[in-house]
Formats: structure tokens, sequence, C-alpha cells
């Protein structure tokens, strides 16, 4: 025992630094377990702080190029005022609540909700973007963002009080169902991040059948509940054929600029509780 | 100024330049130069090696509670704070110089070439082992090889404009004084 205890002083500094290594690599591995468990909402709160009052700075210098962008927004706003809602297959309405429904009696289906960016990065391999938004402004976790122009900037993965954490679209993990808009039936695959170079991700898994062109504008396919149809993710700047398989890898060059975000929307999807509960019943009734 | 007011301000500025400046550069095939892991190398010969650890620990889970991503940065810094103590021994040419001095720099360490080595060798390592961790999960070792000897470059260029901008003097300290 006594020789376990002149081991442990001998070595001490060593066995500390493995330690503290072993430390560092369960957080790396371990990081969304972490997240939710040891109070890392405090951590955001406090980093958003800081960025917040840089952020003052940053978005004073950048005011021109913002206005143009919300003005532009606008434009496209006011030509397209209905496009947000959908009416369900029924003439039958019981339910009346407000905020669901508009005047007309249209069911809402998603909801922009305007968020500051407060911190964003590039240049990391896991790329995030911070929002001042939060739980108390009803932003929730795994809404679809978009930049003003309707570019696909990320999904949030986090929420604080005040704050959130959007997974950039430049995040190794982040992975986007995508269609051609030339050819919407032929051409589906996934968006993902090679980790090389911002404002460029890959189109993975497109049948070599789609009729892919340089150019060509590539977006959301609006079947997953996390974004609308027709969110312009990016165009297609490259093309290469995958010999090993019968399909494209295809370069894009984003549509948002992640370089300059100031305003992006969140989007809230008011059908996709309803949706989830109805596939988890399916999901049942098969186990069963 | 006390060492501990000197360090605390050291420590505030060098992560929110890392952070708010040179986080948003990124030249070429996203090399990103480094310079907030100075704090490590400028940290005082005489302090405990634990202490040391702890204090890279905190210096690198900051940055890395700014950036999201727990672990990475920690886990170089620490490295290097862990190594760092060698290679003072194998570096420092007279005796004693690490007790007549508070701190590594140029003067301290006995020259220009002798200072280089030290921070080189302490960034190479640091880039090594922070790419190696990110590249774990993308595997492309060429890439790798060639984002760690570009980064360590740019950070050791940087290491040196940050020397030559921010004199610090340090006094020749004796036995009797």
């Amino acid at each position: 025992m006594r020789n376990v205890f002149l081991f442990i002083r001998r070595y001490f500094h060593f066995l500390f630094f493995l330690l503290s290594q072993v430390f560092c690599i369960y957080l790396i591995t371990h990081y969304n377990k972490f997240h939710n468990a040891v109070g890392s909402a405090t951590m955001n709160e406090i980093t958003g702080r800081v960025n917040n009052q840089y952020n003052k700075i940053d978005y004073y210098l950048q005011l021109k190029r913002t206005n143009e962008q919300l003005a532009s927004d606008n434009e496209r706003l006011r030509n397209s005022l209905r496009e947000n809602f959908e009416n369900p297959d029924t003439s039958n309405k019981l339910v009346t609540d407000s905020i669901p429904f508009d005047t007309l009696g249209n069911r809402r289906k998603w909801l922009y909700q305007r968020a500051k960016v407060v911190s964003n990065s590039v240049t990391t391999q896991n790329n995030f973007v911070v929002l001042s938004r939060g739980s108390a402004q009803q932003l929730n976790k795994d809404e679809g963002v978009v930049d003003p122009k309707n570019g696909v900037v990320g999904i949030v993965t986090d929420v604080s009080e005040n704050f959130a954490v959007v997974m950039s679209l430049l995040h190794k993990d982040s992975r986007i169902s995508a269609i051609l808009k030339n050819d919407p039936g032929g051409g589906g695959g996934s968006v993902v991040w090679d980790g090389v170079e911002p404002n460029y991700v890959s189109f993975i898994n497109v049948r070599k059948s789609a009729k892919a062109k340089k150019g060509d504008t590539v977006m959301t396919s609006g079947i997953t509940p996390t974004f609308p149809y027709g969110m312009i993710i990016g165009t297609i700047d490259q093309i290469t054929p995958d010999k090993s398989t019968n399909n494209f890898i295809i370069r894009l060059k984003t549509a948002a600029n992640f370089y300059n975000l100031q305003y992006v929307y969140s989007i809230k999807n008011y059908q996709k509780d309803e949706i989830n509960k109805l596939l988890e019943k399916a999901k049942a009734r098969i186990n069963n | 100024m006390s060492t501990l007011v000197k360090n605390i301000l050291r420590f505030v500025l060098l992560i929110l330049v890392q952070f708010y400046v040179l986080d948003k550069i990124h030249l070429n095939r996203m090399v990103t130069p480094y310079v907030y892991y100075l704090f490590i190398l400028w940290m005082p010969f005489k302090l405990n090696r634990t202490i040391q650890m702890i204090l890279a620990f905190v210096v690198g889970f900051t940055l890395d509670s700014f950036r999201h991503s727990p672990g990475f940065h920690a886990a170089a810094c620490v490295l290097i704070a862990y190594l760092r103590p060698f290679l003072i021994n194998i570096i420092i040419p007279q005796e004693g110089a690490d007790s007549n001095y508070e701190e590594p720099s140029v003067r301290s360490m006995g020259g220009f070439f002798q200072y280089m080595i030290y921070a080189g060798v302490l960034t190479l390592i640091h880039h090594g082992y922070l790419f190696l961790l990110e590249a774990w999960q993308f595997g492309d070792i060429w890439y790798f090889i060639v984002k760690t000897l570009l980064s360590t470059i740019i950070s050791v260029v940087l290491i040196f404009v940050a020397e030559a901008l921010f004199s610090r003097k340090q006094k020749f300290r004796t036995n009797t004084a």
C-alpha cells in the first residue's frame, strides 16, 4: 500500500496530466451528453453576453450591408405574402385557437421569427452560430434557421434562456435533405460539409440520372419537418461523378454568406409535434 | 504590476484577441493562426507544475466555451503545459537562468535562437495535437500535416510580432536582492 502512495506521489504530475487528457477526450466525444447535463446553459449565457457586447461594434460597421439585405428581404416578402400558409384537406374546422390561425381561417404551418446573430464562426471544423433569442423568446430546439434571402444557415441545437446555439451548415454533423430546383423528382440527396472550405458544401447521394448542371440551384426538399420546401441551400459549383457508385458528388456554393450574418430567421413548424406524434404511434403499432 | 494582475490581464486580452480577431482570419485551406497559448508560454518558471496544468486547462476551456466545442483546446493546452518544464530544462544553457529571471523570454532563455526553438516546438506540439483531435473525425492525413506545418509557421511569426510589440522588460534577479 505504501508503494502505491509512493508511486502516485512520484508520478503525480504525469498522472494528473493523463487524467486531464482523459477528461478532455471525454468532453470531445460526449459533447452532447455533457451539454445537457453539466449546466452548459450557464456557459452559453456568459459567452453569449460577451458576444453581445462585441457584436454591438461589429454590427455598426456592417450597417450598410445589413440594410441592403433587409430592403431586399422586404421586397421579397411583399411579393409573397400568402406563401407561408397551408390549408389542411378538410373544410370542417372545430378549433379556433387564435395563434395557429390567421384571420381568414388559414392554418399556419410555418412561423418566421427574427433573431440577431451575436457570434458566428467559419474557421473551425465544427462551426456554430449564436443567436440572441432563446427559450424565453419562444425559440425552440430543432428549428431551422435561414438568412434574409431564404438561404439555409443551420438548425438550432441548444437553447438557453436568452441565447440559442445553431449548428451551422458548416459542421461535420450537419446533414440536410435537398433536391435540385430544376429536377425536383430526379435529384434528391443530402448536403454535408467536408470541413475544408467555408461557403462550400457537398451535395451527395445524387443519382447520375439527375439533370444537374453548373449554376443550378439546390434547395431544401421539405420532407423533413425542419425546413419548408424551397429554402435555397446553394448553387452548383462543380460536378464530379463518383466512380465507385452510381452517384454524383456535387460541390455547392452556399446561398447564405457565412462570413457576414447579421439577422437570421428561425422557422417554427406548428405541425411538427402532430406529425411526430403520428409517426411514434405508427412505430409503436408496428413494434407491437 | 504584480505577477497575478499581469497574468489575469494577459488571460483576458489573449482570449479576446484570439476569438474576436484571429478566429475570423483564415488563409488558404483553413489555416488559422493561434496566439492565445502565449499565456502558457509566458507563465513564470517557478509555478507549481500542477497549477500550470490547471491554468492551461482553464485557458483552453475558456476558448472552447466560446467556440462551443469543449475539449479540443483544453487538451492541447494541458499537453504543452505538461511538456514545458522538460523543454525549459533542455534549452536553458547557463546554470540558474530560471531562478534569475521570472518567466521565459528572449533574454532569459539566453538568446533569440533558444527562444525560437522553445516557442516553435511548443507551437508545433500544440497545433499538431489540436488538429489531430479534429482530424480524427475527418481523416485526411496529408491535409492534416500541411495544415499543422503552415499554422505553426504563421503562429510562430505572430508570436514574434507580439514579442516585438509588447516588450517584456525583465529584471535580472540575484540572490542578494
